[in-house]
C-alpha cells in the first residue's frame, strides 16, 4: 500500500470578476502520483502553481473537484477523519495564538490527537529541545519570539502527534540560513529516525535536492515531471535542477503562474 | 466495545483541550476580559437606572420590582453576548491567527468541537452572569428575600442549551463571511432578545413579534428566571418555562450542527479556511 495515492486530482476556486461575473479557476488539474512509505518527495513549483492547494487537499482542509487522493489506504475525502489521525502538517506561516506561549500551543493542540496532560508534559519539553528550542523559553508568548522560534515550535506541533505523513509546505520560507539549516536537518532526522513519510512543497531547490528522494515539478496546477535530481537533470539535458526547472516550465521559481491557485 | 470507550475518551480528551485553550486565552487577555466587564457593568447600569428613572420623572411603579426585572433582562443579554461571543468569535480569531486550519485538520469531531466551545462559553457566561447580577444588585441595595436561585440557575442551564444551538449556527458565519460574519453574529443575538421581552413583557410586542418569540428560547428563559428570582418559583412552577426550552434545545442543537457542517463544507470548496482567503 502507497502512503499517498493521488490520482487525476481536480481542484478550481471561483474567482469574482465584477460585481457579478465568476469564473473557475483551475488550481490542480488532473495531477497524480503516489509516494511509497519513508518516501520523502518534494514539489517545487512557483508561486501560485498549486503546491499549497495540494497540500490543503491532502490535510482534508479543501474538497476536490475531481478525481481521488488515499492516505495509507483512506479516501482523503470520504474518511478524512482516518486521515486526520495519520497527518500533520507544517506551512510558511507557524499560525499560533500569538499571545499564548509554546507550551500552552503545543498543550492544547496535543488534546485534540487525544494525547492527556501526563502525556504532554514531559513530551513537550523533550521535543521543543530536539527541535532546538531553548526549552526555559516555553512559557514566553509567540509573539516575543523569533519567527525561526516560532517554525521550530511548528515543527514540534507536528510532531508531538507522531504523524506517519508528514506535509510540510515551504517549512523554510523565509528564515534566515542558520534557522533554515537547522529546520531542515530536523526533517532529515524526523525520517530516518520516525520513518516518517514527507510531502515537502517548496520553491528552494537545494532543499529539494538534499532532503528529497523524487522531486516533482508542478506548473499551473499541472505535475509536469517526477523523479529523482539526476533524472530530472537528464531528461531536461541541464547540468542543474534550476535548469531543469527553467527548461521544464519557462520560468524561473521566483515567477508566479498565470492561473493562481490557493 | 474497547474501541468505542478509546474513542469516546479521545474525543472527550480533545473536548477538555477545547476548554482549556479557551482558558489560556482567558488568562492571557485577562485584562481586556476585566475592561470588557466593566463595560457591561456600566451598560448594565444604563439599563437598570431607568426604574428609578421613571420614578424621579412622577411614574408610579415597584421600583425594586422594576430594577430587578430590568436587571434580569441586562443579565441574559450580557450572557447570551458571552455564549455567541465564544462561539463565533473563537472561530473568527482562530481564522484571524491562522490556527483554524490547524484546528480542523485534526482527528477531533466537529460536534465535539463545538460542545467544547458550548462548555466553555456556558461555565464562563455563568460566571460572568453571576458576577453582574450580584455587583449590580449590591449596588442598587435590592432585596431579594423570596428569590429562587437554585430554579433561576435550572432555566438558564436548560436555556443554554438552546443558546449554544444557536451559537453553532452563528459560528459558522465568520467562514462563510470572514469580513463581517462575527457582526451578523450580534444581529442574531439583538433580534433573539427583541421578541424575547428582554426589557418589557412579551404582550406588548406586535402580533408578528410575539408569535416570532414563541420560538425563541430567551423568551421562557427570562420568564423562568424572573418567575424564580422576583415571585421565588419552584422547579414545579417553571416547568411551563422549561419543557419549551427543553423542546428548543432537542431541535437547535442538531440544526447548528448541521448548520455548522453545512457552512465547513461551504468553506473547504471555496478555501476560506485558510487566513487571507
Amino acid at each position: 500500500m502507497s502512503a499517498v495515492e493521488v490520482t487525476n486530482l481536480r481542484k478550481e476556486f471561483l474567482r469574482r470578476e465584477g460585481r457579478f461575473r465568476r469564473t473557475r479557476v483551475p488550481a490542480l488539474r488532473g495531477v497524480s502520483f503516489t509516494i511509497e512509505r519513508g518516501e520523502c518527495v518534494a514539489v517545487l513549483g512557483a508561486n501560485g502553481s498549486g503546491k499549497s492547494t495540494l497540500v490543503r487537499v491532502l490535510a482534508t482542509l479543501l474538497l476536490h473537484d475531481g478525481g481521488s487522493a488515499r492516505v495509507f489506504g483512506h479516501d482523503v475525502f470520504a474518511d478524512p477523519r482516518a486521515v486526520r489521525r495519520l497527518v500533520n502538517r507544517v506551512s510558511v506561516e507557524a499560525s499560533f495564538f500569538k499571545k499564548m506561549s509554546s507550551n500552552e500551543n503545543l498543550s492544547y493542540a496535543a488534546r485534540f490527537y487525544g494525547l492527556t496532560p501526563s502525556d504532554t508534559s514531559a513530551r513537550i519539553p523533550q521535543i521543543l529541545e530536539r527541535v532546538g528550542f531553548p526549552v526555559e523559553r516555553r512559557g514566553e508568548a509567540m509573539e516575543a519570539l523569533s519567527r525561526g522560534m516560532q517554525q521550530k515550535v511548528a515543527l514540534a506541533r507536528a510532531l508531538l502527534t507522531a504523524p506517519v505523513l508528514l506535509l510540510l509546505d515551504e517549512p523554510t520560507t523565509g528564515l534566515d540560513p542558520r534557522s533554515k539549516l537547522e529546520v531542515q536537518q530536523f526533517i532529515a532526522e524526523v525520517r530516518s529516525v520516525h520513518d516518517a513519510t514527507i510531502l515537502l512543497c517548496t520553491h528552494d531547490l537545494d532543499e529539494a535536492e538534499v532532503l528529497a528522494d523524487r522531486i516533482g515539478i508542478l506548473d499551473d496546477g499541472r505535475l509536469i515531471a517526477l523523479g529523482t535530481a539526476d533524472e530530472l537533470k537528464a531528461r531536461y539535458g541541464a547540468e542543474t535542477l534550476e535548469e531543469a526547472f527553467f527548461a521544464a516550465t519557462g520560468r524561473a521559481l521566483g515567477d508566479v503562474s498565470e492561473e493562481e491557485g490557493s | 466495545m474497547r474501541g468505542a470507550a478509546a474513542t469516546l475518551r479521545g474525543e472527550l480528551i480533545g473536548l477538555a483541550g477545547v476548554v482549556e485553550r479557551n482558558v489560556y486565552l482567558v488568562r492571557r487577555y485577562v485584562w481586556w476580559e476585566i475592561a470588557f466587564f466593566i463595560w457591561t457593568v456600566a451598560n448594565t447600569l444604563t439599563i437598570v437606572f431607568i426604574a428609578k428613572g421613571i420614578e424621579a420623572a412622577g411614574g408610579t411603579i415597584d421600583v425594586e420590582r422594576t430594577t430587578t426585572t430590568l436587571l434580569i433582562g441586562a443579565v441574559i443579554w450580557a450572557y447570551l453576548g458571552i455564549i455567541f461571543e465564544v462561539l463565533t468569535e473563537t472561530v473568527a480569531w482562530e481564522r484571524w491567527e491562522g490556527t483554524i486550519e490547524y484546528t480542523f485538520m485534526a482527528p477531533l469531531a466537529r460536534p465535539v468541537h463545538l460542545f467544547g466551545m458550548g462548555v466553555f462559553a456556558v461555565f464562563y457566561g455563568v460566571v460572568r452572569a453571576v458576577f453582574l447580577f450580584v455587583i449590580v444588585a449590591a449596588m442598587f441595595g435590592l432585596d431579594l428575600p423570596q428569590a429562587n436561585f437554585w430554579s433561576a440557575v435550572l432555566v438558564l442551564a436548560v436555556a443554554s442549551i438552546s443558546f449554544v444551538g444557536i451559537g453553532m449556527m452563528t459560528a459558522v458565519l465568520p467562514l462563510i463571511s470572514p469580513e463581517k460574519g462575527v457582526q451578523l453574529g450580534f444581529i442574531a443575538q439583538g433580534i433573539l432578545l427583541v421578541v424575547s421581552g428582554v426589557y418589557y413583557p412579551v404582550d406588548v410586542l406586535p402580533g408578528w413579534m410575539q408569535a416570532l418569540a414563541t420560538i425563541s428560547p430567551a423568551t421562557y428563559a427570562l420568564e423562568g428566571i424572573r418567575d424564580a428570582i422576583l415571585d421565588g418559583a419552584g422547579v414545579a412552577e417553571v416547568w411551563d418555562d422549561i419543557w419549551p426550552l427543553l423542546i428548543i434545545g432537542a431541535i437547535a442543537v442538531p440544526l447548528g450542527l448541521e448548520v455548522f457542517r453545512r457552512g465547513e463544507r461551504y468553506a473547504k470548496r471555496h478555501g476560506k479556511l485558510k487566513r487571507s482567503g
